[in-house]
């Protein structure tokens, strides 16, 4: 396959960034898009130009590193998947691809399609976790969890943390993650205690950061790889009214 | 009163605020679309609801503060949210693209607002009678003597008139994006929703949207068709 990218290059986090374009000649579309970017890279390199500067770690979809804005859709146009894990068979040959970074101000750019996303840490840090010592794994049935709840906690907990949801979002929020940070706890017992002050902390520290509002458009659960539900911004929003109560 | 003023700047606090008073509009909205449609009954009726609604002087004025509240309410929320949210994302996409994001859900602001102004000109218009003050403080005779606003005569008159009923039908289709989203996203910002729920409450706004906009937008439409007629006697 042989593709024409356009891809944001900035220096620095002072820099003002452009769009540059690049050919990627002969590509297998059994690559990952990173691994195009690798062969586009190493052709960089031998021209002694600069490489594309990108985020990547796991390669498998859940580290949650890569973070790549792909023809205006957040881990490109397939449902559920990192862009590690998204395949060139998804593109067409000659195809124009455009490859932007998260874009919002509590993302600042610090390379080409690198941001800084450590507000997400900052949030965390305001109420993420359950403070008391937990000890070693309890016997197995002295705390009953049912199913559903362990399930629910589950699929909250499945959030790796890659700010695609900010960058989808058309105001930039962070409400997907937030919600998945604080229902993984709402739903278990170990959660509870500290529940009504998780949710005042961590809304606090996200508004904080200049995060922007949610408009209830889900473009937040279109983009994420691990398909985490709008429902989990309803619950938080419900915990949020209540614990002010 | 210091924790409600935390809570209402906060993010989450302000969308409440913003659900609400916009569920109290939606209220307001199908009781207003209710009495609009007894205008087919004829002119008597329309004249006596609008003279029982008038007639409870204390009332009435304390449903209008509370409908002015209510209304800067709404638009002062949702305009500091949409500042917020633009400088949210300073810097813009090069390729915009959007998945599932609807267009009312996207022009929440520019429909509201126009819905607003419309509303203000309509208030001239019907209430204070500034606009066209040929169509405003008409009186029906009543047969045992005596007088009362003659609304139906306002209404028939005024909407004969293309523009006024261009504009109306405009602004209710302004109306009708604005309230699809709305109506569902509001059962969504106060975490009233399920995941059983969420088709239904999904397809309730645009089908809420489109009876009162249907409803509304019939009126003048009757009126030009010449379906709804001006009454026997015509102007004063």
């Amino acid at each position: 396959m042989n593709l024409t990218l356009h891809v944001w290059r900035q220096k620095n986090p002072q820099a003002k960034g452009q769009m540059v374009t690049y050919p990627a000649r002969e590509i297998s579309p059994n690559m990952s898009f990173l691994e195009m970017l690798d062969i586009v890279n190493e052709e960089l390199v031998l021209k002694g130009e600069e490489p594309i500067a990108f985020d990547h770690d796991c390669r498998e979809g859940i580290c949650g590193m890569c973070s790549l804005v792909i023809n205006g859709i957040a881990h490109g146009h397939e449902r559920g998947t990192t862009v590690c894990q998204l395949h060139m068979r998804h593109f067409k040959d000659g195809q124009e691809i455009t490859i932007e970074p998260w874009r919002a101000k509590p993302f600042p750019v610090l390379r080409d399609l690198i941001v800084d996303r450590s507000a997400l840490d900052r949030i965390m840090m305001a109420g993420g976790f359950i403070s008391v010592n937990a000890g070693g794994a309890p016997d197995a049935n002295a705390l009953p969890v049912p199913k559903e709840h362990a399930e629910l906690a589950m699929d909250a907990a499945a959030c790796i943390g890659c700010g695609a949801c900010v960058a989808s979002c058309k105001n930039a929020s962070a409400m997907l993650f937030m919600s998945a940070k604080i229902c993984q706890f709402a739903h278990l017992p170990q959660g509870q205690p500290e529940r009504m002050d998780r949710v005042r902390k961590m809304v606090a520290a996200m508004d904080a950061e200049g995060f922007g509002n949610c408009t209830n458009q889900y473009e937040c659960e279109a983009v994420c790889p691990k398909e985490i539900s709008v429902r989990f911004i309803a619950e938080m929003n419900r915990d949020y009214w209540r614990a002010w109560l | 009163m210091g924790g409600f003023f935390q809570f209402a700047k906060s993010s989450i606090g302000s969308k409440v605020l913003m659900a609400l008073s916009g569920a109290v509009l939606l209220l307001w909205i199908t009781g207003h679309m209710l009495g609009n449609l007894q205008i087919y009954a004829g002119q008597d009726a329309l004249n006596s609801y609008a003279e029982k609604l008038r007639s409870v002087a204390v009332f009435l004025y304390v449903v209008r503060v509370v409908m002015l509240v209510i209304v800067l309410t709404h638009i002062v929320t949702s305009v500091m949210l949409w500042v917020e949210n633009r400088r949210a994302r300073s810097s813009r996409y090069a390729y915009n693209n959007t998945v599932q994001a609807t267009v009312g859900s996207r022009t929440m602001i520019w429909s509201g607002l126009l819905v607003f102004v419309f509303v203000i000109y309509h208030l001239a218009h019907l209430t204070w009678g500034q606009i066209h003050p040929e169509f405003a403080h008409l009186v029906q005779k009543l047969p045992g003597g005596g007088e009362r606003p003659d609304v139906y005569s306002m209404v028939v008159l005024g909407y004969q008139n293309g523009l006024i009923s261009g504009s109306y039908i405009i602004a209710m289709l302004c109306l009708w994006f604005h309230l699809s989203h709305g109506f569902s996203s509001l059962f969504q910002t106060l975490g009233l929703t399920s995941v059983k729920y969420r088709p239904l409450i999904e397809r309730a706004g645009p089908v809420f949207a489109t009876i009162v906009v249907a409803a509304n937008i019939s009126i003048p439409l009757t009126v030009l068709l010449g379906l709804v007629k001006p009454a026997v006697g015509g102007l004063p």
